[in-house]
Formats: structure tokens, sequence, C-alpha cells
């Protein structure tokens, strides 16, 4: 179980309270928006593509320093990189990003932002799966997520 | 005052006994306790010590790296060991189905199953035992009155009435009832202060489309006592049934189904010191003699023929299957360790609690506090602190062994209309202390320089 100190490390705080990429696009290439319904957590993205890549990201939403940073985070790190790059950004590589561990309440929190981003990158109208793996306790997969 | 903390346990008491099927109304109680509503001020009630009262719950005796302060009673209570002795003895001593065997442990399960059913029936003042239907949960309970009744004798174009402080218990069921045979729900809706607008009453129940009014007794967010006895006036009047959910009430205060007058009444053992996986429907027996099965299947029945069968009768017919024996001896345990406690003193002291809380939270700079003041409610303080999100506040709170609840209390229309998102709650039992409101305030001072921005 991991104490306080674990679970809100300075990069997510120095996040939560000086985030990223925060706001919105007008008329973006891309809108996606998804809450998490047990904690009434939302993020939504907005995206702007050229030439295959990610021009512009913004993220807007509500909720806890984890789902907060965690935006913030993903943000900042997409931001110019291949489309194809950032289909391939799996749930592992948000929780090193947020560096903790996360229990199986606070993970769906940790993830609302790249299951909106993967929605949101993929065009789809519904995320396809990978939801009730983080109920779960934490897999020891290395793949990605990809739908 | 003296604890009764275990005594011999509800189940061996009546063996030998089997009385259940052909038993009389004679669970009458001779004096009804006035009903908790519009929060009686507790004067001259005997208290108990809750720190006896505490080391009477394993679960705070264990050793454990961090304490536990357990403030999410709300959610579930934690269980004495009464309670766990009484179903341990069931399991090692007379474990069998009921209702059926003839041999002498069968006898003794059927008696303490059916022991239960009298105690209950007694705690929530029922004019029998024949109106206490056993159930998995509040939420089974509300359904079940939702399909056994609402299928059979509600009609488009009738109304239900709600308030908008329910817990989703008592708003799903009605939704899909609703859409299936066209019904209109309606909504009581809440005042600035977190309580019922009674004014609305006569608009929401004046064209007498009415059919039922399904409100919660002590609200799991604002702690806010109802009016129930005054609703189910009104409600009788204008032509409506009335269905109570008590999860919160139940529990924690002396509930008088007689003296409210209510028609169906729903709570859970889990949140009363007893196991989970079993609840209680009561419902007026004429109301439920006339009520088709809810679940068909073994027990439920009278005769089987292959292409029809007919009903067993009252309570039976609506527990259909092997029910929770065990949880309902435990059930039973816990219904009497509350009565030796009083019911008026869990109440007088969760209230005491909640008076406390909300005077310390006040402490902290940006904490606003959902719902009535101390004096009109029971033992639940729902606040929220600043932009701080409740998880936030809450993992706080567990680095320090503090357990609340934080998110929307399965309340999301509630929380819409008083504009926040989430919030942190605290709710209280008869094991609560002072010291656990106290790490609960210092917690918070702590989250508000964690998260300060």
């Amino acid at each position: 179980m991991s104490g306080m100190e674990d679970l809100y490390r300075e990069n997510i705080l120095d996040h939560y309270r000086h985030p990223r990429n925060r706001g919105a696009i007008e008329n973006p290439d891309i809108r996606y928006e998804d809450a998490n319904p047990l904690c009434g957590d939302k993020i939504r993205m907005d995206l702007n593509v050229r030439d295959g890549k990610i021009a512009q990201v913004r993220f807007s939403g509500i909720g806890c320093s984890i789902s907060q940073a965690a935006a913030s985070m993903l943000c900042e790190a997409i931001e110019g990189k291949p489309l194809d790059e950032v289909k391939k950004i799996s749930r592992d590589d948000v929780l090193e990003m947020l560096g903790i561990e996360l229990g199986p309440v606070r993970l769906k929190c940790g993830l609302l932002a790249l299951k909106t981003l993967k929605a949101g990158v993929y065009g789809l109208t519904q995320w396809p799966g990978e939801d009730d793996e983080a109920a779960g306790p934490r897999a020891e997969r290395g793949g990605e997520s990809r739908p | 005052m003296t604890l009764r903390t275990q005594g011999s346990g509800s189940a061996p008491a009546a063996a030998g006994r089997d009385r259940g099927r052909n038993e009389a109304a004679t669970g009458r109680s001779a004096a009804p306790t006035p009903a908790a509503e519009r929060a009686p001020t507790p004067t001259a009630v005997p208290a108990f010590d809750p720190g006896t009262v505490r080391r009477q719950f394993p679960i705070f005796r264990a050793p454990r790296e961090k304490p536990l302060l357990y403030l999410d009673s709300a959610a579930t209570s934690q269980k004495p060991d009464a309670v766990l002795e009484a179903m341990n003895r069931y399991y090692a001593g007379y474990n069998a189905n009921i209702h059926r065997g003839i041999y002498e442990i069968a006898e003794r399960a059927t008696a303490a199953y059916e022991d239960t059913r009298r105690r209950v029936a007694r705690f929530v003042h029922a004019g029998s035992p024949r109106e206490i239907v056993f159930t998995r949960n509040s939420t089974e309970a509300i359904n079940l009155v939702a399909h056994a009744w609402g299928r059979t004798f509600l009609q488009a174009g009738d109304a239900i009435v709600l308030t908008e402080m329910e817990h989703h218990s008592n708003l799903v069921p009605w939704q899909l009832l609703a859409a299936e045979k066209r019904l209109e729900l309606r909504f009581i809706p809440i005042t600035g202060e977190g309580e019922l607008d009674l004014e609305t009453l006569p608009r929401l129940l004046g064209d007498g489309r009415v059919r039922l009014v399904s409100v919660v007794h002590i609200s799991n967010v604002l702690g806010t006592v109802n009016p129930v006895g005054e609703l189910v006036r009104v409600a009788h009047g204008a032509g409506a049934l009335v269905m109570v959910d008590a999860s919160q009430s139940a529990p924690h205060c002396p509930v008088d189904v007689q003296a409210l007058g209510c028609d169906f009444m729903a709570f859970t053992s889990h949140k009363m010191l007893g196991p989970t996986g079993i609840g209680v429907l009561y419902g007026r027996r004429a109301l439920l003699e006339a009520m088709p099965p809810f679940l068909g299947g073994g027990e439920m029945i009278r005769e089987v023929k292959l292409t029809g069968s007919q009903w067993n009768d009252l309570p039976w017919t609506f527990e259909a299957g092997t029910m929770p024996i065990a949880e309902a001896v435990g059930l039973g345990a816990a219904v009497e360790y509350l009565e030796g406690l009083g019911m008026d003193a869990v109440f007088a002291h969760d209230r005491a609690l909640a008076a406390y809380a909300m005077e310390r939270l006040l402490e902290v700079p940006g904490l606003k506090i959902l719902g009535p003041p101390a004096e009109r409610r029971g033992g639940v303080v729902a606040f929220t602190l600043g932009d701080i999100h409740p998880h936030d506040v809450a993992t706080v709170l567990d680095d320090d062994g503090v357990c609340v609840r934080a998110g929307h209390h399965c309340a999301m229309p509630l929380h819409e209309k008083l504009g926040v998102p989430a919030s942190t709650r605290a709710s209280f039992h008869c094991y609560s202390l002072p010291e656990e409101v106290d790490a609960l305030v210092r917690g918070l001072h702590r989250a508000r320089q964690v998260f300060a921005r």
C-alpha cells in the first residue's frame, strides 16, 4: 500500500498546480470527452493534426490531482508526436509518467486521460476495452492497449 | 449503562419450535416508539460508552500498522463479536437448509431463521412477522416492490413521486418501471438547506395520478431526517402509497412502521452491524398478499405442476431459492445487539458526534458542509474542501488511517443539484469516537497544505 509521499510525488503536484496545455482549441480536428462515472472525473481533449502529427493539444476537465496531472503529462508528451506513436502509448507508459503505484480505484483516475486521448485519435465513439482490466489487479502485460 | 454484549445468541434459543408457517400475527409491539422525525431532542437517553462498544468489534482490536479510524459507516458498518460468533455457531453447529429437513439441525436452522424474522418485525414494529420479507439488500427490496407491485398495479399515465435526494437504488428501479409502463416520475425538490420542500406536495399530488411516493428516511449524503410521517399523511390523503428507504435510518434510530404509517420499507443488514447479503422488505400484509411473486423457484411455491404452480403463503412466496441463512442468523444477532444498546441511545450518540464534527470541521478554511444544521440531521456529514477533489482529500486522510467516502455516494442527481461534482463524507455508528473526528480535522488541514495552489 502506497503511503502519501508515494502517491503525491512532487511531479504530480507540479502538474496539478501548473497544468500544461490546459484549455480548449476552437474548432479542433479532434475533440473527445469522457468521464469516470464512479468519481465524476471529466476530461476533454482537443487536438489539431498536421502532417500526421499532433500539432496542438489542449485538455480541460475536472477531477482529482491524479486524473488532471495525468492529462497534463500526457499532453506534454504527445505534442509534436506522430499520430502512430500516440496510438502506441500504453497504460504502462502513463503509469510510468505518474511514477506511482495506483490502487484499483485510483487507476481509473490515472488512465482517464489516456482513454480519452486514444478514443479521440482512433476516432472512436466508444472505448473498446481495457476498462474492466483497470478494475482488477494491475496486469503484468507489456503490450499496448490497442483496440 | 450495561451492554448486553453477546448473550446466548438468537439462534438456538428457539430450537425445536419451528412455528414459522402457522404463526399467528403476534409480532405487534405493545408500545410503539415515536419515529425519528423532525429530530427529537435526545434527552434522558441512557448513554453507552462507545469505547466499551468499540472493543466488542474485532476489527478495531486487530493489530495493524496504522490506526483504523473508520468514518464510513453509512457505506457499511463494522460487525461486533456477537454477530460473527452467531454466524459461526450456525455454520459450525447446525448448518442445514431451512424449511425442508425434518432432522434436528435443520429444525434449529429454520427456527433461527424465523426467529430473526420475528426479531426484525419487533424491531420496526411491524404488525406481523409475515410482513417481513428477506431480500439481498435494500436495492433488491425496492426492486421487489417495483416488479411485483408496480408491474401489476400501475398503468400508463400513473405517476410516482420521488425526491431529489434519493440514492440511485431508489431512483433507477422506478426509472426502469416508468419506461416499461409509461409512468411519470415527479420529484420533491430540496431547499437550500437540503431539506424536502413540502410546499410542493399539493402541486405534485394534486391531480390524483400519483400511486406511490418513495422517499429516503435519512439522506445518505445530507443526513437530513425527512418528515416521513407527514409525507405519509399527505400521500395517503391523495390516494398514493408510500415506500420508505430506511437504509440510513433503521440502523441508527428507532423506526416504527405503524407510527410512520408507511406501506413499504426497505433496509439492509450490513449497515446495521449485520453481515452483507441480506436485506429486509417490510410490506403491509394486505399489499404483499395481493402481489404476485418476484422470483420463481424453490420454497416460494405451495404446489408445482409441470405447467403451473400455486404460490406459498406470505412471506415465503417472496423468498425463492435457498436464502442467506447464516446472514439471517447474523442479522438477528445484530438486531439483538442494537436493542441492547437502545436505538434512542445509538441515535443520540451518532447525532452528538455529527454535531461535534460539524463544529470542528468549520475550523478548516474553505470547508463547506452540505445539508441542514446538526439539530435536524443524523450521523452523516458530507462536505467539500475548496477546489480539492474529494479523492485527493480521501487519499491524504487514508495516509493517517482515516476512512471516509469520496465521490457522489450513489446520489449523482443530488450532487448536480448542489452544484458540486463530488463530496467527502464522514459518517458514524455506535463505535465511533470524537478522537476519530479530531484525526479527520487534522488530516483535512494537511490536505490543504499538500494541495495548496
